[in-house]
């Protein structure tokens, strides 16, 4: 499992929002990516399973390689790109009029992946996984709407993991979310990495220094830096970088 | 010898408002609007209160079964009843819906989902100009599509004006709701690996579903009432016919012919027949919205 970003650029209609990122990420373990808003890290994951095109106008020029295969070759069409990599994105988002076991068996239902007793286990194992079902196992047939934010947030990573994911993307997962429930996310991060590789986009260094294995840094819609989170933070190589996670930063 | 008399004036309260004529004028200003708009309001509900009562009033005391199970007398005799009429109209409202519910709800989908720069700008257009035309211009156009190669009135004649007229409502609100739903819930099913259309079918629509119906009822309950466009359609029938190929009665047609009549007990068979006629509808959107789960909250 590697992904390699080669000579990717990236557009939104005529403005450029990334240039050139070539990047690698090895098979598991978390990567951060960090920078200031509007640096194209969110647009850089977005670009990982193709929803960048989602967006009105988005254009993306380069090549995108997991498991040998360039994501963006003609022949491939994202919506089997998106079924092999999970996302989780920065405001929780169930969908609200549906039950929480539903929203779970949404994307196993909508690609049939699994049905009657398989689809119930595969979704009890997503929800063990998120570290969800303990708290929703005896109300599984209610509202996705009626759980706080931070289990909304976790319902959404149980139903990222139900599709059986090659990569996790999560797009600051934790930003909409009070302290503990950062924490309890930022905990199962730490525990999913291990089986996944994880990229998480964040603005928030010391989270990135909580759960990252790699660190990557994005300014103005180019690759900084990136390298081991230790020695990303202690020694970093480059001014930008040190100016960024020192603060000193106009 | 002076005496200096502290005045003791009181610490100014800072919420205290001052009493200045500009001050006035702005309390008398905002009392003058909430009065004038409780006026406008309770005059609007007066004059639907009075319309209801009146109906109620002058149509009760004709319903009895009768109305719903005979046919009407000839020459104004009394009794007889309004059967043909409510049968007709159930029937018409319910081809109407046929034709008038798939074709509105997919141009509501197509301009809120797919409508892109100047397709969806005409289409849209179109939509509202066809929002706006006199109803009785569609009961023409019907006529023409098929009364007049048909040589006959018809109930499907009748069902297909109606069902037209139905399109931009039904287009319109649900393109609205449509809009409403959060792009994050999209994003949510297309992260799943979900095509386009799935999203919209199992993610999208019943997200907007309450609202979506809303609009439905609302073009039925617009339709049901509707009489010019079917003097030259359904045209109306004082028998039992569930054929729509041939004439068929509605109540609003009922309603129009019976109320000029000089007899009287056909102008009281008018008002029940009015009366039946908003209860119907009523009973209908009611029935639609709980068989939708419009009222409940929470799933299952």
């Amino acid at each position: 499992m590697s992904i390699q970003v080669r000579n990717l650029n990236v557009w939104y209609g005529r403005s450029q929002a990334l240039y050139d990122i070539n990047l690698s990420f090895e098979s598991l373990g978390a990567t951060a990516v960090i920078g200031p808003s509007g640096c194209g890290k969110s647009t850089f994951v977005r670009c990982l399973n193709r929803m960048h095109e989602e967006i009105e106008g988005g254009r993306v020029q380069g090549e995108v390689v997991i498991e040998g295969v360039n994501i963006y070759a003609r022949s491939i069409q994202p919506m089997y790109v998106r079924r092999r990599i999970g996302m989780v994105f920065q405001r929780p988002n169930p969908i609200p009029t549906l039950s929480i076991f539903d929203n779970v068996a949404l994307g196993p239902r909508l690609n049939g992946l699994a049905r009657g007793a398989a689809l119930k286990e595969r979704v009890e194992r997503s929800l063990r996984e998120a570290a969800l079902w303990n708290e929703v196992k005896d109300r599984l047939g209610e509202a996705a709407a009626q759980l706080s934010g931070g289990q909304q947030q976790r319902l959404c990573i149980a139903r990222a993991l139900a599709i059986e994911p090659k990569v996790v993307l999560m797009d600051e997962p934790a930003s909409a979310l009070d302290p503990i429930s950062t924490f309890q996310v930022e905990e199962l991060i730490n525990q999913l990495k291990s089986a996944y590789p994880v990229i998480v986009v964040t603005h928030n260094m010391q989270q990135a220094g909580r759960i990252a294995d790699q660190t990557a840094f994005f300014l103005q819609g180019k690759l900084i830096e990136v390298g081991e989170t230790t020695k990303f933070f202690a020694h970093p190589a480059q001014k930008e970088t040190e100016d960024y996670i020192t603060g000193r930063f106009s | 010898m002076s005496v200096l008399v502290e005045q003791q004036q009181p610490a100014a309260n800072p919420f205290q408002a001052p009493r200045t004529a500009h001050n006035a004028r702005r309390r008398a200003s905002s009392i003058a609007i909430v009065v004038l708009s409780l006026l406008a309001t309770a005059f609007a509900v007066a004059v639907l209160l009075y319309l209801l009562l009146y109906v109620l009033r002058a149509g009760i005391p004709y319903i009895n079964l009768d109305l719903f199970t005979k046919i009407p007398t000839p020459n104004g005799e009394p009794g007889g009843g309004l059967g043909p009429s409510i049968q007709g109209s159930l029937i018409l409202v319910g081809l109407a819906s046929l034709f008038g519910i798939p074709l509105g709800l997919s141009t509501g989908i197509f301009l809120s989902e797919f409508g892109r720069g100047a397709i969806a700008m005409g289409v849209r257009f179109l939509v509202d100009v066809l929002a706006g035309i006199p109803t009785i211009i569609f009961g023409l156009f019907a006529w023409i599509l098929i009364v007049v190669p048909q040589q006959s009135f018809s109930g499907l004649a009748g069902g297909v004006a109606l069902g037209i007229i139905m399109i931009p409502i039904v287009a319109r609100t649900s393109e609205e709701v449509l809009r409403l739903v959060p792009k994050e819930l999209r994003e949510a099913s297309l992260a799943l690996g979900a095509t386009e259309s799935r999203t919209i079918l199992r993610v999208v629509i019943p997200a907007a579903s309450s609202g979506i119906v809303t609009g439905v009822v609302l073009a039925m309950a617009r339709v049901a009432g509707e009489t010019a466009p079917l003097l030259m359609t359904a045209f109306g029938n004082p028998f039992f016919s569930a054929d729509i190929t041939r004439p068929i009665d509605a109540l609003p047609l009922r309603i129009f012919n019976f109320a000029e009549s000089p007899y009287q007990a056909q102008i009281n068979q008018a008002y029940a027949g009015s009366l039946v006629l908003i209860v119907l509808i009523l009973i209908t959107s009611f029935a639609i919205r709980w068989a939708t789960g419009g009222f409940k909250r929470s799933v299952r």
